[in-house]
């Protein structure tokens, strides 16, 4: 086993969306919900981040920056996408300039329906990511041997 | 102190340093947590964030950052290891700036803007420290008239009766040197981040487990300059280290950052006025 699910650092991203999930997003980190007591910061730089947590659907003007923040994380990493805009684009779905959910541009590892996404449901995604995570990590050193 | 005794205390400086300082940073968070009403992290977790990162993949962005980091984490260690062996203080001192000037190199060597930004105020954060830190060294060689660690240790008398000010001149200059807020202006431990995360903006996987670790091993080091001001009981020197630790993160959930402007000038008015006041009195005496 790995230390990978005992520490998980998160990064949030968020694309377009409404803020309603960004404002739950933010309230795990809040004394009622705490989710620092399993070790998860909210570190806000790509390179040190292991989680990728996004809300919101993709646009044209956010589809690089999604790309390039998802590029400079080290491996393992994993891409949780929050809410119904972030998992399939949502109530944004017929715009114009919207291509739909975080999965159009990047491979997306655990969807988080609600809208807004319960925090309760938020912390439970991130708890399935920390398998997948722990996962990836797996067969990363099955390729290194 | 002689040879043998000397090699002991380096072997356990350098094997129980990364322990107590990781134990130290794991209370730090419970605490910080429970003041701000939060049920917090497990005290191993420290030690659980560095064993992550040397499982996480390492990107580096030019080669010799590397070198620069393990120069940082090697100075660091030595700068303990003279001081827990007993010897020159003012060695010590010097060799604790060198590893934060490598720190600051390892910054520029990646072409980050924001790694740039970090370093910058990484060099005004040593400009906002370093005269107090001197003072506090020349204040301890007047009263016992010796650089070495060994003797003031010894010293028949405890250093802070002559040394007050300085004394609380080198806890305002603490919570710089822990990276505590009011004056974590190139990195924070905290969620909260400034400019992406500072000079380390640009380390990931092992480089930044190897900051992570210099910084517990440079944490006890000043741990053990605070108890030299009480060294003659080392019962109380112990208890009023972890004291002043404790004030320095009640300090840190009760303020929030200062602009570079206010904490270098504070920090040198307060050098001024505690530092130099305390020297004076002690020369006029
Ligand atoms: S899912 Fe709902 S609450 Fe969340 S960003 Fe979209 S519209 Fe807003």
């Amino acid at each position: 086993m790995s230390y990978l699910p005992k520490s998980p650092w998160l990064i949030h991203y968020d694309a377009s969306s409404c803020n309603g999930c960004d404002i739950e997003v933010l309230a795990c980190l809040t004394p009622l919900y705490d989710v620092e007591r399993f070790g998860v910061l909210n570190i806000g730089n790509p390179k040190h981040a292991d989680i990728f947590v996004i809300t919101g659907s993709v646009n044209e003007q956010n589809k690089p920056v999604i790309q390039n923040l998802y590029n400079q994380m080290a491996e393992p990493k994993v891409v949780v996408a929050i809410g119904a805009c972030a998992t399939s684009g949502g109530i944004f779905r017929e715009c114009y300039n919207v291509q739909g959910g975080i999965d159009k541009v990047i491979p997306v590892d655990v969807y988080v329906p609600g809208c807004a996404a319960r925090p309760e449901s938020i912390i439970d995604g991130v708890v399935k990511a920390l398998g997948v995570l722990e996962e990836k990590h797996k067969n990363m050193t099955k390729v290194a041997k | 102190m002689s040879g043998i005794n000397a090699t002991i205390a380096v072997i356990l400086y350098i094997v129980l340093a990364p322990v107590v300082g990781g134990l130290i940073s794991g209370v730090d968070r419970k605490i910080s947590a429970r003041m701000q009403g939060r049920y917090g992290p497990p005290i191993l977790q420290p030690f659980y964030d560095v064993f992550k990162l040397m499982a996480k993949q390492n990107i580096v962005v030019n080669k010799h950052q590397k070198f620069y980091v393990l120069c940082f984490l090697v100075f660091i260690i030595i700068t303990g290891a003279i001081f827990f062996a007993g010897g020159d203080l003012l060695l010590a001192i010097f060799a604790l700036t060198l590893g934060s000037v490598f720190l600051i190199i390892a910054a520029y060597s990646t072409y980050s803007p924001y790694a740039y930004i970090g370093a910058e105020r990484e060099m005004l954060q040593i400009m906002a420290y370093e005269p107090m830190v001197i003072l506090t060294v020349v204040g301890m060689y007047m009263v016992t008239k010796s650089f070495s660690v060994f003797d003031i240790a010894m010293f028949d008398q405890p250093l802070i009766y002559s040394l007050p000010g300085i004394f609380l001149g080198f806890v305002f200059i603490l919570t710089i040197k822990f990276r505590k807020s009011p004056f974590d202006i190139s990195m924070s431990h905290h969620a909260h981040q400034e400019i992406v995360r500072g000079v380390v903006t640009e380390f990931s996987g092992k480089e930044l487990a190897m900051v992570e670790v210099a910084h517990w091993y440079e944490n006890v080091f000043l741990l053990g300059i605070v108890c030299l001001f009480f060294a003659s009981n080392p019962v109380i020197a112990i208890v009023l280290a972890a004291l002043t630790y404790f004030l320095e993160i009640f300090i840190d959930n009760n303020n929030s950052r200062l602009k570079w402007q206010s904490a270098l000038g504070s920090a040198w008015i307060v050098a001024l006025v505690l530092g130099v006041g305390n020297i004076a009195f002690l020369a006029l005496r």
